[in-house]
């Protein structure tokens, strides 16, 4: 087991490397310079230029540059937003935990949601349910999410007032972030009321970001519990004599996450590119925006580092899942 | 041998079909997946034929009708059926000549990444050495970013348009074929018609095009099915952050992103397109359901 | 996946309970829905207009102020100030018993003095100074506006006494001193910055003499103030005030309609009727120094011949331009570089009239009755002066191709708009001016004069011998009325050779809540909440 988390471990590096080349490369091919963005509707004369370049080290040769970047990680420096001057670390931190918390609901709305559909639509297979559900699911698989968003925003918000338009919390609420966690902060203040109105303000977000994993998840269940439902042991432990809700939860379910929890792990790239969507439509202060508006502005510390972290964070999400599925499953564990 | 010349009897029931045959009420046998190709017929018979289909130029503004609501509503003029936008095109018209668009961008990039991907794939999977892994870490190296964050990096590089789009489409759908090609060769290349071939002295070309590639289609067909919907999916989600195809192309999700504004004053010019890119997408994902379970049985029930 | 129906049932509990609940802010909290972060808190490291209002406006004041809603210089910090004969001295008299802001990470040990003037000023105009390089960005307004050219050296003369010695005279340097770039900070809070060595606290934790102190500020979410109890004018009377970053100004109009704001700026111009029509707000609306205009490179041909550049003026529908747009009344249209309002404006002048068969005519005359090909340049975002870029490049197109004129459009980010445009790459391009100092030659030099077409500054490239003498004398000239005509007869040029087709002023608009008073726009765009109340 060891041995193959060292593999996989060592696997990681020349990706790793790669993506600092990818982001880097990436944001210096992109044309336009940040001083001239910097600068907004106000224009700037060459001599000036010049050397806002230089003061900004964007006047060295590329390879210095990346040598100089690289120099900086590995002193765990992010560098600074040339936009803000905050370094990129801190911002980083500040907007994530939104992230973080948005794609955790989603998470939390798919996965349960999914799951009790899926394993019903299995049991059930043929039945109105079964089709319903999987119908649903292909929809919410179909469907472009800034479009989904937009709608229930104008049915539930505007129309019928039930749900906050925007944000994280109503701003008269004074939470002082202490987690970042709007939810945990919320309860952590003393104002009365916050975590109900933190809560309200994510339900939508969490909805629209959370409708593809869910109709994957749900699709994933079914039939990973159906080709369970046929294997042997399920059929052993049937004719055991087994209470049916035993073999489904003990036997069944318990083998069919194996499938699903891959998804899981596939659907974090996904889920991230999702935020960046949902995050446009409900002023949702996350990194999603962040990194867009990034590349907009021509920032290249953030864009560099920003995506960078994310990637990181989908590496390593992966390979998380990937030790788990070695885990659960030996014979993927020594494969070589 | 039977030399008699006498016609036998033969009982159909025992006659193995025709592939296509069999494969036709595969895929006839699931509803919704005949459902989304008639559907998608009509799609594809409204791009063919969008100039004839489309009661007007989807460019021309008609500055007196400026947001006029569909025909059936109060304010709605007949002669446009669904509306207008905010620079008074009919909107019917746009969206006809959107699915040119959506169809184009679909296919061009499906190509344009099915192509590289098998052929990364293929020497992938015959070079397990030291090219296979290299192909593969940067595979890994593309999967690591969210795919919408790098299709946006590459149309801030390339600038946006409708070329750009699709090959920024391309380039972030690749890692999949290539890893899928990689791993059904990889499945393939121990299997004894292989060896065989290889003995009888087939070349490596010649292993890679004739002998293994048929074998590894059918999951690869699927996976362009699906990325066709999702390319248009992300075209629309592109246009729809202002970086896909630049107006006054009607593009369905660039007409989203404009129309966003006017979302309360008339809903009729955000709900259709998104409407139209739901039930394309839902079109092409019920056929590519249709697919796999015809092609490819063992893949039946899975995602 | 027993927690599955209960969470079911919270989500749909919830549902209701936001039906039934309903927030009421108390009547001395503000919150105002803004369009973007502010880039920082060091305002003369930024351009942004929302970066002076989360700063310049909120947290700093100058030696001098502009009388809010007009351009008319009023005592800031300075409590009064002579000029020398000859225009190149200024001395200011300070203000006694002004208080920096005391907050958990500073307390001033002594009030504002002619120190806190030299600093501001010394850290960006003398590379010498400790501060001078702890600005990577540089001092972009300052050195836009040429300070470091125009001032020789400033003298304290002692601790409420400060005079600035010039080097040539200039005659809108006391509106200068009322920019943003001019603010006041305290140098005492600078020194103990630089000590502990956390310059970088200067832009994330401020400290001014303003209306308002600085609390928190969340990226992309909210900034915090609180009203300042020491205020010199008397505190404000709001406690609280939050600036909520919202980026769609859909949302800015659904927050306020819900009032989670009461106050929302920048409403699209195209919504004010719907707005107007709400009886629970108002919006107030104000004529600005905006100019939104298609510059025409007359440097490629055929754009360098004159009958052309008229043809494109009589070809382009503006009034639908116009109305689709900023909506009905939302912009006068623009005949002339700067509004009617300003000095020297051309009366005589008529504008273009939309007249497709005489543009088709001077294009016949011009020898390209097959027409030609351009390019049509403009940004992705809108912005004040054009709000929607994608509908006023598809218009305009559409009423070129009617003359026979093909032309694609080109979206470019803004950073690499100017820079190609500054190239000289462009045919067509839509811009904008934001003028801020109500001075004609504001709009005229940065954008028309031959040096400016030299710099590329200029993107009609245009270089009128005649045009940019009359504008060099006006800038040199005292007389208002010698500089009017001056001007009158720049205008008369400008007109007649179209390096642009000048497109419409827009009008400044706000939406707040009926129950917000003491809230007034600014020409200059600022917006300023020290005197609002709530009632």
């Amino acid at each position: 087991m060891l041995s193959f988390i060292a593999r996989r471990l060592g696997l990681l590096i020349p990706t790793f490397f790669g993506v600092t080349l990818l982001t880097f490369a990436l944001i210096r091919l992109i044309p336009g310079d940040p001083v001239e963005v910097m600068m907004g509707e106000r224009r700037v004369d060459p001599q000036m230029h010049a050397e806002a370049m230089e003061r900004l080290g964007l006047n060295k040769p590329l390879y210095a540059q990346y040598l100089d970047y690289i120099g900086d990680l590995a002193q765990g420096d992010l560098g600074e937003s040339l936009r803000t001057r905050t370094s990129v670390w801190s911002e980083f931190l500040t907007l994530f935990p939104a992230t973080l918390e948005l794609s955790l609901a989603a998470l939390l709305f798919a996965g349960t949601l999914g799951l009790t559909a899926g394993v019903i639509a299995a049991l059930k297979r043929g039945s109105l349910f079964d089709h319903g559900v999987m119908g649903i699911a292909l929809t919410g698989y179909s469907m472009p999410i800034f479009w989904w968003g937009l709608l229930l925003i104008m049915f539930f918000s505007v129309n019928l007032g039930w749900t906050p338009v925007s944000g994280r919390i109503d701003l008269l609420y004074d939470i002082p972030p202490v987690t970042g966690f709007m939810l945990i902060d919320s309860l952590l203040s003393d104002e009365e009321g916050a975590f109900v109105d933190a809560l309200q303000h994510l339900i939508l977000p969490a909805v629209v970001l959370g409708t593809i994993p869910l109709a994957v998840i749900a699709r994933m269940t079914r039939s990973a519990m159906l080709e369970v439902l046929r294997e042997d042991y399920v059929r052993t432990a049937r004719a055991k004599g087994l209470s049916p809700a035993r073999v489904v939860f003990v036997h069944g379910l318990r083998n069919a996450l194996i499938p699903v929890l891959t998804v899981f792990g596939l659907q974090v790239g996904a889920l991230l590119a999702g935020a960046v969507l949902t995050e446009t439509i409900f002023s949702w202060p996350g990194i999603g925006k962040w990194l867009i508006e990034s590349i907009g502005a021509r920032d290249y510390p953030v864009v560099q580092n920003g995506i960078l972290l994310i990637a990181c964070l989908v590496i390593l999400v992966n390979f998380v899942v990937d030790i788990l599925y070695g885990l659960a499953n030996p014979r993927i564990r020594h494969q070589r | 041998m039977n030399a008699s010349t006498e016609v036998p009897v033969i009982d159909q029931s025992l006659l193995y079909p025709s592939p296509l045959k069999e494969f036709w009420q595969a895929f006839a046998h699931n509803k919704g997946a005949v459902a989304g190709l008639l559907f998608m017929l009509l799609v594809v018979f409204c791009a063919l034929f969008a100039p004839w289909v489309a009661p007007y130029n989807p460019s021309e503004q008609f500055r007196d009708f400026l947001l006029t609501p569909p025909a059936w509503l109060e304010g709605g003029q007949a002669q446009f059926l669904l509306g207008t936008d905010e620079l008074g095109r009919d909107l019917l018209s746009r969206l006809i000549h959107g699915a040119r668009l959506s169809l184009m961008i679909g296919l061009a990039s499906v190509l344009m990444s099915l192509i590289p991907g098998i052929l990364l794939g293929l020497t992938a999977g015959f070079f397990p050495r030291l090219l296979g892994p290299s192909i593969m870490r940067l595979m890994d190296v593309m999967l690591a970013l969210p795919s919408l964050l790098l299709a946006v990096a590459i149309v801030a590089i390339l600038g946006p348009g409708l070329i750009n789009t699709v090959i920024a489409i391309a380039i972030v759908s690749l890692p999949a074929y290539v890893r899928l090609t990689r791993a059904a060769v990889m499945g393939e290349l121990h299997r004894d018609y292989v060896t065989a071939s290889r003995l009888a002295g087939a070349g490596l070309l010649r292993l890679m095009f004739v002998t293994v590639l048929p074998n590894c289609m059918a999951p690869l067909i699927v996976q362009a099915t699906l990325s066709f919907s999702s390319a248009i999916l992300d075209a629309a989600a592109l246009g729809f952050l202002g970086l896909g195809v630049q107006p006054p192309t009607p593009e369905w999700g660039t007409m989203l992103a404009s129309a966003r504004d006017y979302i309360e004053r008339a809903w009729w010019v955000v709900s259709l397109p998104g409407l139209t890119i739901l039930l394309s997408v839902l079109a092409i994902n019920l056929m590519g359901d249709g697919l796999r379970d015809a092609l490819d049985p063992k893949l039946k029930n899975a995602v | 996946m027993a927690n599955c129906p209960r969470l079911l049932i919270h989500l749909l509990l919830c549902g209701a309970l936001a039906a039934a609940s309903q927030t009421f802010a108390a009547s001395d909290d503000l919150v105002v829905c803004t369009e973007a972060s502010p880039e920082g808190f060091d305002i003369v490291q930024y351009t942004a207009a929302t970066t002076a209002d989360a700063s310049a406006e909120t947290l700093f004041e100058r030696l001098l102020a502009f009388a809010p809603g007009t351009t008319q210089l009023i005592p800031g910090l300075a409590e009064r100030w002579e000029a020398s004969v000859d225009g190149l001295n200024y001395t200011f008299h300070l203000r006694h018993g002004v208080k920096f802001h005391s907050t958990t990470w500073f307390t001033p040990s002594r009030d504002f003095n002619a120190d806190d003037v030299l600093w501001s000023f010394q850290r960006q105009l003398d590379p010498q100074h400790p501060w001078h390089a702890q600005s990577l960005r540089g001092f972009p307004y300052a050195e836009a506006m040429g300070m470091a050219a125009l001032i020789e050296r400033i003298e304290r003369l002692d601790d409420y006494r400060v005079r600035f010695v010039l080097k040539h005279p200039e005659a809108p340097f006391l509106a200068d001193l009322a920019m943003g770039f001019a603010s006041i900070y305290s140098a005492e809070y600078a020194d103990q910055l630089l000590k502990a060595g956390t310059p970088e606290r200067l832009n994330s934790q401020p400290i001014g003499t303003g209306p308002f102190v600085f609390e928190r500020y969340a990226k992309d979410a909210q900034v915090r103030y609180r009203g300042n109890p020491q205020y010199w004018q008397g505190a404000p009377a709001l406690q609280r005030l939050i600036f909520a970053i919202t980026a769609d100004p859909n949302v800015r109009q659904q927050k306020l309609k819900a009032d989670d704001c009461q106050i929302a700026l920048y409403p699209r111009p195209v919504d004010i009727p719907a707005l107007k029509a709400d009886t629970a707000l108002q919006v107030l609306e104000l004529d600005s120094l905006l100019t939104a205009y298609i510059g025409i490179n007359t440097r490629h041909p055929p754009l360098d011949d004159v009958r052309v550049r008229q043809a494109l003026n009589l070809a382009f529908d503006r009034a639908a331009y116009l109305r689709a747009q900023y909506g009905e009344g939302g912009a006068s249209l623009a005949v002339a570089p700067y509004p009617a309002t300003l000095l020297g404006y051309n009366e005589q002048l008529s504008p273009w009239p939309y007249d497709p068969p005489r543009a088709r005519r001077l294009l016949r005359e011009a020898g390209h009755q097959d027409g030609f090909k351009l390019s049509i340049w403009t940004r992705p975002g809108g912005g004040p002066t054009n709000p929607n870029p994608g509908i006023g490049a598809q218009m305009l197109q559409a009423d070129l191709a009617a003359i026979g004129i093909q032309a694609d459009i080109r979206v470019f980010e803004w950073g690499e708009l100017i820079k190609r445009a500054k190239n000289g790459e462009h045919d067509l391009v839509f811009m904008g001016w934001a003028g801020d100092n109500g001075d004609p030659d504001n709009f005229l030099t940065p954008n028309l004069s031959c040096a400016a077409a030299e710099s590329g500054e200029n993107q009609a490239g245009w270089c009128d011998a005649q045009f940019d003498a009359l504008i060099s004398q006006a800038r040199q000239v005292q007389a208002p009325a010698q500089r009017a005509e001056l001007y009158r007869q720049a205008l008369a040029i400008f007109h007649e050779q179209a390096p642009w087709i000048a497109l419409a002023h827009p009008k400044q608009f706000s939406a707040l809540r009926r129950e917000v008073k003491g809230f007034v726009l600014s020409p200059m765009g600022s917006n300023n909440f020290a005197r609002v109340t709530r009632q």
